[in-house]
This record gives C-alpha cells, structure tokens and sequence, in this order.
C-alpha cells in the first residue's frame, strides 16, 4: 500500500532528495563557486522531472488516505511549473553571475518551492494544501530578499514575509472554520456537505476567508498591495519567477479548492470571484497606466491577467477551466519572453528597468525589438497574437456561463491596458531622440528566448501544438 | 487552384516575411530592392487576384472558391468570397501596387515601410475573405497593428497623439463586437459565417435595467456591431479620429485608409449586421439614415472651413461614407447596388485625391491650403488630374461618384423622403468646398515665391494616376460590369432577409392572438 502511495508522489520525492543532497553536496564542495554548475544541474533536473510527469503520468492515483491526487489537472499544472521554473532558472545564470548574486541557495530554493507549487495543485486536503503552500512561500521570502545587501530587496522581501504571512492566517483561520463546520479537511468530505444542502454560515465565512487567503498568492485586487513593490525590490530573475510558476500553481490551487471542495456551491463563490476578476482586470490596467519602472508595469500588468484568469474560473464550468489552463500557458509563455528582454536591458553593466531608456531601441537592436512588440501586442490581446485567443477563450466560457456583464467589463478593461503596452512600442519604434544609449546585447539565450516565445506567440496561432486539448482533458477531471 | 484565396492573401505576406529575412543593408541599393520587392509582391497579388474575377460567376449568389479546414478551439479557417466581397478584393489587389509605387519618396526605414504595408494588404485581404467569425475579427483587428506602426513611425508632426487615438478608438469600438461574436458562437454553436446567415438570432424583446429592448437579442448584437463598424466607417459623431490620422499618416498611409480600410466598416454592414440581425438593423434603420444624413450635411460644412487639405479630404470622406450607411440601411436593391458602388468608387476617388496631395505635398512639405494658389500656371497636368478627381468627388455624371451617390439618394428618397431631402442638399456642399478648395489650390495668379520653380508631375507619378483615371471615368460612364456582379448577391441578401422579417411579423401576430 505504502509503496503505491510513494510512486505516486514520485516526482516531488526525486526533487525533494535533490534539493537536500545538492544543498549537503554544495556545502561541502565550495559553496558559492558551485554555484553556476548546481544552476545548470537544477535546470536538468526541473526538465527531467517535467518530462517524466509527462510521459508516464497518467489516470487518477489518491495517495495516502486521499490528502494528495495526481490527475490529469495537477499534472497540467506542474509541468507548466516546472518547465517555467527550468526556463527561469536558464535565464537567470548570466544576470546573477554579473551581479554577485549567483549564490548555491538560489537553484535550490527555486527546487524546494517548486516542490511546494506541486503539493497545492496536488492537494487534497486542506492541511495538504497548507503545507505546500508554506514550502512555496517561505522559500518565495528568501529569494525576494536575495540581495542581502540592498534595502530595497530587503524591504520587498520584508514586505512580501508579512503580507504572506497574513493571507496565510487568513487561510488557516478560513480552513479551520470549514473543517469545524464540515468536519472534515479532505476536499471529498468538504463536497459532500456542501453539495446537498444550502452552505451553513460558517461554511460560507470559512470559504470567504480560504478565497481572501487565496487571492493573495494569485494577487487579485484587492490582495494586491504587495505586487508591485516586491516586482520592483527583487532581483529581475526573482521577479521574472514570481509572475510565472507562483501564479500557475496558486490559480491551479484556486480552481481545485473551488471546484473539488466546494463544487457544489458554485453560485456562493460565483459572484466573489467574479467581482475579484473584475476589480482586477481594472486596477491592473489603470494603475499601470502611470508607471515609470517596467518591472512596477510588469506586476500591475500581472495583475490584470490574474483579472482574466479569474474570469475563466468565474464562469466554474469546464469551458471555464480549460479556458483558465490555457490562458495560464499563454500568459507564462508572455511573461517568460517579456522578463528575458528586460533582463537584457542594461547601460554601463548596470540593469536599467527605466521604460523611458527604451527609446527608439528598434534602430539599436530591431530583432529584440520586433519580438518585444510581438509580445507587447499579444499582452494587450489585439490579434493576431496569441494572447488574444486566450483572452477570446476566458470570455466565451464567461458569457456562457451567463456573466455577459464580466465579459463586457473584460473587454472594456483590455481597451484601456492597450494603451500602456502601446505607450512602451511606441517609445521603443517612434519616441523622440535618445539622451544615452541603450544596451540590449544579452546573452545568447536570452535573445532565444525572447525570440521564442515571440514566435509562439505568432506561429501558436496555427497550431497549439496539442495544449488545448490537454487542458480539456484536465478540466474534464475537475468538473465531476 | 483550390486555394486560390489563401495564396492570394498570404502571398503579399510571404513578400513580407522573406524581405525581414533576406534583405540586409541600409543602403541605397537595399532600399531600391525593398521597393521594387514590394512593388513586385503587390502586382503579383493583383494578378492572382484576377484569377478570382475571371472565375467568379455572377449568378452563383452562394460563396466561391471556398476553402476549409480545422482551426483551433473548434473554430474554422474558412475562407470565401460571393458578389458583395470579390470587388472590395479587387479594390485592395488594385490600389496597393498604387500606394507602394506612391511611396517611391520615402528614405526612412525603407524595409519596415515595406513589411508594413504588405503585412497590411494581407490583412485587409484577410477581412475581405474570412468566412470565419473569429478569423474575421482577427484580420479585421490585426490590421490595426500595422497602421498604428505607420502612422507612428512615418507619420507628421503630431503623429503620436493620432496614432493612439487611431488604436484606441477602433479597439475600443471593435471588442464589443468580439462580445457580440462570442454570444453568437455561444448561440449558433458555430462560427462558420455561412451557417450563422441562416441562423436565426431570437428577437424575444427583454428587459435590461428597466429599458425595454425591441428585437432583443438582435438589437443588442446589432448595436454591438454598429459599435465597431461605425467607428470603422467612420460615422458622424464617431469620426473623429480620422482627420487625426489622415492628417498625420504618410500619403501612402492616407490613400491605404480612405481607401480599404474605410470600406471595412460598410462591408461589416452588409455581411453582419444587415442578413444575420434584419429585425434589428429594421428596428435602428432610422437612427442610421438620421445619423448618415446628418453626417453628409455636417462633415460637409467642417470641411468648408478647413485650412489643411488632408484634413478636408478626411471630411469629405466621412461624408461620402455617410451616403454608403443610408443606402445599406434603405434595405433595397438600388440602396445596397449604390452603397457598394459609392465605396469602390470613393476607394478610387478618395485614394487619388490624397494622392493628388501627396504630389504637391512632396515638393513643398505643406498642406496648408494658403501655401498654395496659381499652380495651373506651373503644373498644367496636375491641374487636370486634380480637377477630374475634384469632379468626380463632387459626384459630377460621368465618373463613377455619380452612380454611387444618385443610386443611394433614389433608393432613401423611397424609403424616407425628409432623409433624401437634407442628404441631397449635402451634396450641394460637397461640391461648394471641393470646387473651393480646387479653387484657392490651383487657380489665380501664381505670386507664391515658393512656388515659382515648382515642377510638373513625374513619369512615375503620372503612372500612379492612369489606372484610377481609366477606373474612374469607365465606371462612370459604363457601371454595368460592377452592378452585375455585385447585384445577384445583393438581390439574394434582400430576398432573405424579407423572408426572416415577414417570418417575425407571422410570429408576432401569432403571439399577439
């Protein structure tokens, strides 16, 4: 029995063993000089493990009294974690190096909280959940505060620590509401109460207070105070990780707790998560509107697609998820490419985030240039881009779940955030004469990757390459 | 040839895509093979493009040529074309060899220039074509990418504030539209636009907010279309950004808008709004004449005063497409013949006129009217071509302007005879601040200093005119070539949607007893 339960959390053992013997292994062989060479070994094993998962993963496993699933939902979602992971990491070698940043903690905080983005989307069990979702966070801390010596990382990660913190009170105590009034902690259990009979008071503030606690790791307005700030105070590559994997596993840990615990009380969550949506979608694009630092534009503009995101899930159909899925897939991919150009952005060998600095880089460096309004572009969700088919997606499963008003809002919101990816193309195809010039060499990779996910963006028009499907088959799983 | 469409649309794109990868340099050669690429690229679409007129058969009023394949998200690449949307291809085949050899002057960026324009003609061919509701909307959108980026990067002075009002206001307008087109989906099942015209959408009258909406659904999908084609049209009080981007566009970029992109609007009209919604575009055909026949009057009296000639030209453009609105929304047969006519003639006349502009403006670097007076003496040729365009604007019997305009005013005069009254007096001052603007350009004594050394047309500027010259006036004296393709289609169009509307007035009667 034991052993069937330990195959089926396989992939997060390999990286939980991984984690702690390079840690021993790093300690004891150099520390910060093996760094480099531990990066590329966690980039391996992160890609190794996401193939396993998708090769071998496959029907529905329970393991250990059914607190952990793997299904064709979580698998979704970790593959996407853990491939976003692997490319972040790929993209920060370079950057941390240059900045005396690259030290052995980095890759093998990024494992554990990978490891941790696993156990929510798998979880089925509050207290499961809980311990995922800490491993994620308090690795999440250290890495915000990285560089040890500026206050201003110091001052996001202190931030992010205490903000975190309070929306993980704010789930404990929404948890321990449900498991008083349900009597139990397993999703399963939690279903069976909830689908019959009207939600009992108490259940109905425990399900408030676990969605508050929630829209904070997904930062939906308005749990989104942090944002911005610890976008702006970590180290670029940190940031570019925050908007990636940390989303994917923290909307996958949204949608499973509403529907696999709470399934049979759609029309009690409806209306909050659409009305988190909707403040969302418009906090993210106004606010962004007035922004001076990419990264600052960056977050609100995460925001905004959190905003989307949430109206996938709104709808709590199966449309609705498969919808969330792919809008994920497509948001990491933007967000991937988006990071590795600002990465590359620097003057004098100092990272520069300034928008303004982007001046007229079409006549420096067109290639990246090209590829940055193709991703701008596909952000505000003007087609032909890809970001427009997501956003296309969100919007029928909305409408057709009846919320034709968040739709509307939706598109509306969209019109006013084209303006600021507009404002950034136009600076970097028609602004006005550039005081210093920019540099955007980067390395190698970076610029593939940029290119990439670029090309994604245009070609994934054509073809998909089979994600939709997927994504329908890990939404089917949800919806019982 | 079963892909006949999609190699026309995609070939100007290929252009496109091996110029970004091949061509390397910034100089003078690299500049001379861009445009001779493009210029190669676009005549080559215009050629392919005559295979699809020659094949077409007029009496077919189904779609022609019809391709089909799998999308993604259950959706379709569907592509085809019938009577109503062949000659706006044609249009768009003929004028881009037009505007790529017009833009023989630019030096800045000549490869981007390039790309623009020919992933532009794409495009345009794209929304033309589409068979697909969301393909549709996808080209009818991504067209705006490659405008904002000329406007921006080639355009005039206060070219930025143009170019974001330009985005931002077509966006805004459109993705209601795309609200619209995911209810249909959701409706229909299908995004396949062949089976959407048959579908038909309810017209249950319902409550929203305590305002009782007549035609129900179909009336709100209508005002969701009109939304985006109005300001595509652009229609009077929603018209605002086109003298911006007009003004501000490089001429090539003016002649592309005032002649294809325009006509995106009334071409939306008459796929969309007219055969899928006929009780909603029956409920808000007043609001349609009313609002063109405003447009026709007031537009017309902007343009009088205007002192820049881009900007003039942009209101008279906003007034002949206010004649193109009135004759869709008249719902007969000379209305529907005389919109399609009055738009591809306005693709000619309009197009020419910004031309026209562009000739004078590439030597003296001004619009403004002032700067100007007395060039008969210097450039007696332009004079000419200027005046046979002037002519053929103001609607003068003989050029194409003639047909569209009188078709359109005799089909409203059946329809609503106040309506046919005030638009008919718009014509009076079309030709008042055309004739004007001719006037104050061209004719008096020449005593500009600036202009006394100013030089006749070119060889390659006169060739530019030649094909709009023979269109204009063939089409004027002889419509008959264009009326029969386009008549079939538009006769079928009607026929249908007088069925869908008897069929509610059984229906309605049926639950009135």
């Amino acid at each position: 029995m034991i052993y069937s339960d330990l195959y089926v959390i396989l992939p997060e053992i390999l990286l939980s063993v991984f984690a702690l013997v390079a840690l021993i292994a790093v300690v004891y062989a150099g520390k910060d000089q093996r760094a480099s060479l531990l990066l590329w070994v966690s980039t391996g094993m992160l890609l190794a493990v996401t193939a396993f998962i998708g090769i071998v993963g496959s029907g529905t496993h329970v393991a250990f009294n059914s607190l952990f699933v793997d299904d064709a939902f979580s698998r979704f979602a970790k593959i996407l974690i853990l491939a976003s992971a692997a490319v972040i990491l790929l993209m920060s070698e370079s950057f941390m190096a240059k900045h005396d940043l690259l030290r052995f903690e980095y890759p093998i905080l990024i494992v554990l909280a990978a490891v941790g983005m696993m156990i929510m989307v798998s979880a089925a069990d509050l207290m499961t959940l809980y311990m995922g979702l800490e491993l994620q966070s308090l690795s999440l801390y250290i890495v915000a505060a990285l560089r040890r010596d500026s206050v201003r990382a110091t001052e996001a990660g202190l931030k992010y620590f205490v903000l975190g913190a309070l929306s993980s009170g704010l789930f404990l105590f929404g948890a321990s509401l449900v498991y008083g009034y349900a009597g139990t902690t397993q999703f399963a259990g939690i279903i069976e109460t909830t689908r019959d009979q009207e939600l009992s008071l108490g259940l109905l503030f425990g399900l408030i207070f676990v969605i508050s606690g929630l829209a904070f790791k997904v930062s939906a307005v308005p749990f989104h105070m942090w944002t911005p700030d610890v976008y702006e105070g970590s180290p670029t590559p940190v940031t570019a990780f925050f908007s990636t994997a940390p989303k994917v596993a923290a909307i996958g840990l949204f949608a499973r707790v509403l529907h696999d615990a709470f399934g049979g009380a759609i029309a009690d969550w409806r209306q909050v998560i659409a009305l988190l949506s909707v403040l969302s979608m418009f906090l993210g694009s106004i606010a962004a509107i007035g922004q001076t630092d990419i990264k600052r534009l960056m977050a609100y503009s995460s925001i905004a697609h959190m905003g989307y995101a949430l109206m996938g899930l709104a709808a709590g159909t199966q449309l609705g998820i498969e919808a969330l899925l792919v809008y994920m897939v497509i948001y990491v991919t933007m967000s991937i490419g988006t990071f590795a150009f600002i990465l590359t952005m620097e003057r004098d060998g100092q990272p520069i985030t300034d928008i303004s600095a982007l001046k007229l880089i079409a006549n420096s460096d067109p290639l990246k240039a090209l590829s940055m309004l193709i991703l701008l572009f596909s952000l505000a969700g003007v087609p032909p881009m890809l970001g427009f088919f997501g956003k296309f997606y969100v919007l029928k499963s909305a409408y057709e779940a009846g919320l034709i008003w968040l739709a509307i809002a939706g598109v509306v919101a969209s019109v006013i955030g084209a303006y600021y990816y507009l404002r950034i193309v136009f600076l970097m195809y028609f602004g006005d004469d550039v005081n210093e010039e920019l540099e955007t060499r980067g390395t190698p990779i970076l610029t593939a990757i940029v290119v990439v996910c670029a090309a994604v963006m245009v070609l994934g028009i054509v073809n998909l390459f089979g994600i939709d499907g997927a994504a329908s088959v890990a939404a089917e799983i949800l919806i019982r | 040839m079963d892909n006949l469409l999609s190699i026309t649309t995609f070939l100007p794109s290929i252009a496109a895509l091996i110029l970004t990868l091949f061509l390397r340099g910034n100089d003078d050669a690299a500049n001379r093979n861009a445009k001779f690429a493009a210029l190669f690229a676009t005549i080559a679409t215009f050629v392919t493009s005559l295979f699809i007129l020659f094949g077409f058969d007029p009496d077919d009023v189904g779609f022609q040529f019809v391709e089909e394949g799998e999308w993604l998200f259950g959706l379709k690449y569907k592509m085809g074309v019938d009577g109503i949307s062949v000659l706006f291809v044609m249009l768009t085949t003929f004028i881009m060899p037009l505007v790529i050899l017009a833009s023989w002057n630019v030096h800045t960026r000549v490869k981007e220039y390039m790309i623009a324009f020919l992933v532009l003609e794409t495009l345009m061919l794209g929304v033309f074509m589409a068979l697909d509701l969301i393909l549709f909307y996808l080209f009818f959108e991504a067209g705006l990418i490659p405008m904002f980026l000329i406007i921006g990067i080639w355009g005039g002075k206060d070219r930025i504030y143009a170019s974001f009002k330009f985005f931002l206001y077509t966006f805004l307008g459109s993705v209601l539209m795309l609200v619209a087109m995911v209810g249909m989906y959701i409706d229909a099942g299908t995004t396949d636009i062949e089976r959407l015209l048959r579908h038909p959408f309810s017209f249950e009258p319902f409550n929203i907010f305590g305002f009782h909406v007549v035609g129900g659904l179909q009336t709100m999908m209508w005002l969701a279309f009109f939304a985006s084609f109005a300001v595509k049209m652009p229609m009077w009080p929603v018209h605002t950004w086109l003298p911006d981007a007009h003004v501000q566009a490089p001429t090539a970029g003016s002649v592309v808008l005032a002649s294809i992109l325009l006509k995106m609007g009334g071409y939306g009209f008459l796929r969309f709004s007219l055969p899928m919604f006929p009780i909603g575009s029956e409920i808000m055909a007043p609001l349609v004449l009313w609002m063109s026949a405003i447009a026709i009057v007031y537009t017309s009296l902007v343009a009088l005063v205007q002192e820049d000639m881009k900007k003039l030209i942009a209101y008279s453009s906003v007034a002949h497409m206010g004649f193109v609105t009135m004759g869709i929304f008249t719902f007969n047969q000379q209305g529907l013949d005389g919109a399609i006519f009055q738009m591809l003639s306005h693709g000619f006349i309009s197009g020419a006129l910004f031309l026209c502009v562009g000739v004078i403006y590439d030597r003296q670097k001004t619009r403004e009217i002032d700067a100007y007076g007395g060039l008969v003496n210097r450039m007696p040729a332009y004079a000419l071509i200027f005046m046979l365009f002037t002519m053929a604007n103001v609607g003068l019997p003989g050029t194409s302007g003639f047909i569209g305009e009188f078709l359109t005013l005799v089909a409203v005069f059946q329809e609503n005879t106040w309506v046919a009254l005030v638009a008919t007096s718009g014509v009076i001052f079309s030709a008042a601040y055309a004739l004007w603007l001719y006037r104050r350009v061209v004719f008096g004594d020449l005593i500009k200093e600036s202009l006394t050394s100013i030089q006749d047309m070119s060889r390659r500027e006169r060739m530019i005119f030649a094909p709009l010259i023979a269109a204009t006036i063939a089409f004027g004296i002889y419509p008959a070539p264009i009326l029969d393709i386009i008549g079939p289609s538009v006769q079928a169009l009607l026929e249908e949607r007088n069925a869908a509307l008897d069929h509610a007035f059984v229906v309605t009667q049926w639950a009135l007893n």
